[in-house]
C-alpha cells in the first residue's frame, strides 16, 4: 500500500513529460480555437474597416470611384475648412460641457442615494431609467421641454411671466441645450460607477473615522473622495470617449445649426462622406476623431498601469 | 488618563433578534477586561456599544460617572482596535495617526510629539512614511494601537485585534499588549473567543454566552471555580469533561457514580447538594493515567496527543464514553491499550441541570 502511494512522486522524469500535465501553461496550438470567433469578427468589424479608413483618407474617394493618393491633401484640406475646425471646437465645447457636470452630478446622486432605504432603491431605478432610452425618444422629450410658447419650460417660466431661454434657436445656448439633454440621458452610467465604488469602501473605515471625530465634511474630503478616485478618474475618461462621438442629440435637435454651431465632427463626418459622398475627407476627418479618442483611452491606460501606487 | 466604565441594564435588538439582554457590568479604572465567548454571544456589540458604534435601546453606559451612550463615538474620549485594523488606505501610517487628532484641532508639535512617541513605543519609527497597502499583517496591527495611543484616550478597545495575524506573530503580540498595558496604565477593553488571550491577558474576564454574561472574574477563578457548566466547557483546552452522574449524599463529601457503576469520590460537601441528576466535570490534568485496574475506572485508548510537556489521553469507559485524562510527556501507553483512569476528587466540579455548579473545598 505504501509503495502504491509513493509511485507518482518516485516516476522517472520520462514518465513525468509524457502526463498531460507537465506543464499546463506550455503553449498548446488547440487553445486557437477558443479565440478564434472573437478573432474573426474583431478582424472583420474592427481592424480592416480601421486600416481601410486611413487607406481612403490618403486617396480622393466617391462612391464611384476610389481614385487617385493625395497623400496628406485631405488632411490639408480639412485644416483649411473652417466648417470643420468649427466641429472641432464645438466638439469640445461639448465635452466641457458634459463631462465634468456628469462626473459631479453623478457622484452627487451617488452619495445620496448610497444607502438601503426603499426611497433610495426607487430613486436610484428612476434616475438609471433615462438611460436604457433610445436617442430618438431623449430628443423627442427634449424638443417637447425646450419648444418656444408651448413647451414645459416655457408654460414654467410663463407661470412667473418670465420669458423662457430659448435653448434651440439662440446660437449661444443650442449647444448648452444639447447638453443638458445629454446630461439628463447619460446620468445613470456614472452614476452607477460611483455607486459600486462607494460600496466597496470598508464599513470599518467610516467607523474608525467616526471615532477619530470626523464630521461628514471630513470623512467626505478625508476617506470618501480619495477611496473612489480612480473610478472618478475612469467616469471622466469613459465619458470623455462616449461624448466626444456626439451625434444623435446634435442631429436630431438642431441638425448642426444655427449656422453649424452645434456640429459636432461625427456630424461633419456623417455630412462630408455621405452627403457630400467626399468619402476621402470623412475618412480623414474620422482618423483626427480617432486620434483624439485615442489620446484620451491612452489616459485611461496610464490612470489603470498607476494604480500600482495604490492599497 | 484611565476611565471606570459603568454598564448599567444594558439590552440590544436588532429587529427581532434579541442580542443582548439586561447586562450590567463594572470596569474599574486601569483594569485589563476581556470579554470572552463564543461567536454571536454579543460580545462584539457589546463593546461597539460602549465605542458607540451601535445604539444603546436600553439602560445606559457611563465612563468616570458620565452617561455616555447619548454621545457619538468620537466625543467618548475612548479609541478602538479592530479586527481588520481599518486603517486609511491612501493615507501614510503618519497620517493615519494623525487624522484624529487634526480633526479635533491638536496642534503641528503636539501631534509630533505623540505620534514619534508612540512610534518609539511600538518600534515603528522607520515605517511612518508609508501606506497601509506596503505593510505586514504585523504592522498593520502595529499601526492600528499606535493610531489609538496618540488619542491618549481613557480607554482603549480591542475587537478581536489578533485574529488576522499567524500563530507566532499573534502570541508575541499578546505579550506586547500586556507590557503597553503596564506601561500605560490605561483602562482596556478586549474582545476574543480566544480563551487563550482571556487567560494570559485578562485581569478580569467576563464570559459571555447567548445574550448574557455567564461568569466575571479573574482567569483563574473562571478556570478553576467556573460558575456555570457553560464557563466550564469553554475555557479550557481540551474541554473539561463531563459524565452524567447520580449521588451518594451519605457521607460528608458526596460520592458521584456513573451509569456503569463506576464511583468516583468528590470532595464536594453533600449538604450543599439537593437531590437530582448532575453532570461531574474534571479537567484532563486531574485524571491521571494508572495501570489498569489501579484507578477509579478502565477505559481504552482512542486517540493519544502527545503536546510536548504532557500527553492527552483520551480513553474509552465500558459504556463508550470517552474521557481525557493526563499523562508525562513521554507516556509510554499506545492506541488500544488498556489504562486506568484516577480522578482527583479535590479536583471536581458538579453541574446541576440547571447549569450550576459546585466545587471541590467548597464550604
Amino acid at each position: 500500500m505504501a509503495d502504491q502511494l509513493a509511485m507518482p512522486h518516485t516516476a522517472t522524469p520520462a514518465a513525468s513529460v509524457r502526463t498531460p500535465s507537465a506543464d499546463i501553461y506550455a503553449p498548446q496550438w488547440r487553445n486557437i480555437i477558443f479565440v478564434a470567433p472573437f478573432l474573426f469578427f474583431f478582424t472583420t468589424l474592427l481592424l480592416f474597416p480601421l486600416l481601410w479608413g486611413i487607406w481612403l483618407s490618403f486617396h480622393k474617394a466617391d462612391t464611384f470611384s476610389s481614385g487617385n493618393f493625395v497623400g496628406l491633401g485631405n488632411y490639408v484640406r480639412l485644416y483649411n475648412d473652417k466648417v470643420f475646425l468649427q466641429s472641432i471646437w464645438n466638439t469640445f465645447y461639448f465635452v466641457l460641457l458634459t463631462v465634468p457636470t456628469l462626473a459631479l452630478i453623478g457622484l452627487f446622486l451617488a452619495l445620496c442615494l448610497n444607502r438601503r432605504t426603499r426611497t433610495a432603491a426607487v430613486l436610484r431605478t428612476l434616475f438609471f431609467s433615462s438611460s436604457v432610452l433610445s436617442v430618438t425618444i431623449v430628443t423627442l422629450i427634449w424638443r417637447i421641454v425646450f419648444i418656444p410658447n408651448v413647451g414645459l419650460l416655457s408654460t414654467i417660466y410663463g407661470w412667473f411671466g418670465a420669458t423662457a431661454p430659448a435653448f434651440i434657436s439662440n446660437p449661444s445656448l443650442a449647444m448648452i441645450g444639447i447638453a443638458i439633454a445629454t446630461i439628463w440621458w447619460c446620468i445613470g452610467l456614472p452614476m452607477m460607477l460611483f455607486l459600486s465604488a462607494l460600496q466597496q469602501i470598508p464599513r470599518d473605515i467610516y467607523e474608525a473615522a467616526a471615532l477619530d471625530n470626523a464630521n461628514r465634511w471630513q470623512t467626505l474630503r478625508s476617506i470618501t473622495l480619495p477611496s473612489i478616485k480612480r473610478t472618478f478618474i475612469l467616469v471622466i475618461i469613459i465619458q470623455i470617449v462616449l461624448q466626444f462621438q456626439l451625434f444623435g442629440q446634435a442631429w436630431l435637435m438642431t441638425r448642426g445649426g444655427p449656422n453649424n454651431l452645434t456640429k459636432p465632427i461625427v456630424l461633419y463626418i456623417y455630412d462630408t462622406a455621405f452627403r457630400r459622398w467626399d468619402l476621402g475627407m470623412g475618412a480623414a476627418a474620422s482618423e483626427i476623431l480617432f486620434i483624439l479618442i485615442l489620446v484620451a483611452a491612452m489616459a485611461q491606460y496610464l490612470v489603470a498601469r498607476n494604480k500600482g501606487d495604490r492599497a | 488618563m484611565t476611565a471606570d466604565i459603568e454598564i448599567r441594564n444594558v439590552s440590544k435588538q436588532f429587529g427581532a433578534m434579541s442580542v443582548l439582554e439586561d447586562l450590567s457590568l463594572s470596569i474599574k479604572a486601569r483594569e485589563f477586561i476581556v470579554f470572552l465567548g463564543p461567536s454571536g454571544c454579543g460580545k462584539s456589540t457589546l463593546l461597539r456599544m460602549i465605542a458607540g458604534l451601535e445604539t444603546v435601546d436600553s439602560g445606559e453606559i457611563a465612563i468616570n460617572d458620565q452617561r455616555i451612550d447619548h454621545l457619538p463615538p468620537g466625543k467618548r474620549g475612548i479609541a478602538m482596535v479592530f479586527q481588520s485594523y481599518a486603517l486609511y488606505p491612501h493615507m501614510t501610517v503618519r497620517d493615519n495617526m494623525a487624522f484624529g487628532l487634526e480633526n479635533i484641532g491638536v496642534s503641528r508639535q503636539i501631534i509630533d510629539a505623540r505620534i514619534n512617541e508612540a512610534s518609539r513605543i511600538l518600534e515603528m519609527p522607520h515605517l511612518l512614511e508609508r501606506k497601509p497597502g506596503q505593510l505586514s499583517g504585523g504592522q498593520r496591527q502595529r499601526v492600528a494601537i499606535g493610531r489609538a495611543i496618540v488619542k491618549e484616550p481613557k480607554a482603549f478597545l480591542f475587537d478581536e485585534p489578533l485574529s488576522n495575524l499567524d500563530a507566532a506573530l499573534r502570541t508575541r503580540t499578546r505579550i506586547e499588549l500586556a507590557q503597553l498595558h503596564q506601561r500605560l496604565q490605561s483602562t482596556m477593553i478586549f474582545v476574543t473567543h480566544d480563551q487563550v488571550e482571556a487567560m494570559t491577558l485578562a485581569d478580569r474576564i467576563v464570559v459571555m454566552n447567548n445574550r448574557k454574561i455567564e461568569q466575571i472574574g479573574s482567569p483563574m477563578e473562571i478556570y478553576d471555580r467556573p460558575a456555570t457548566k457553560f464557563v466550564a466547557g469553554f475555557v479550557g483546552a481540551p474541554a473539561m469533561n463531563f459524565v452524567d452522574a447520580t449521588l451518594d449524599r451519605s457521607g460528608g463529601n458526596a460520592k458521584v457514580k456513573f451509569a456503569d457503576g463506576i464511583a468516583v469520590q468528590t470532595e464536594i460537601a453533600s449538604n450543599l447538594l439537593a437531590d437530582g441528576n448532575y453532570s461531574f466535570g474534571i479537567r484532563s490534568e486531574d485524571v491521571r493515567i494508572v495501570p489498569a485496574g489501579q484507578g477509579d475506572a478502565d477505559g481504552v485508548v482512542d486517540v493519544l496527543e502527545r503536546l510536548g510537556e504532557r500527553t492527552l489521553i483520551y480513553a474509552r469507559l465500558g459504556d463508550g464514553l470517552q474521557i481525557v485524562g493526563s499523562d508525562v510527556g513521554n507516556s509510554r501507553v499506545a492506541v488500544g491499550h488498556k489504562v486506568g483512569l484516577a480522578f482527583d476528587g479535590k479536583k471536581s466540579h458538579l453541574f446541576s441541570e440547571a447549569g450550576r455548579a459546585w466545587h471541590a473545598g467548597e464550604a
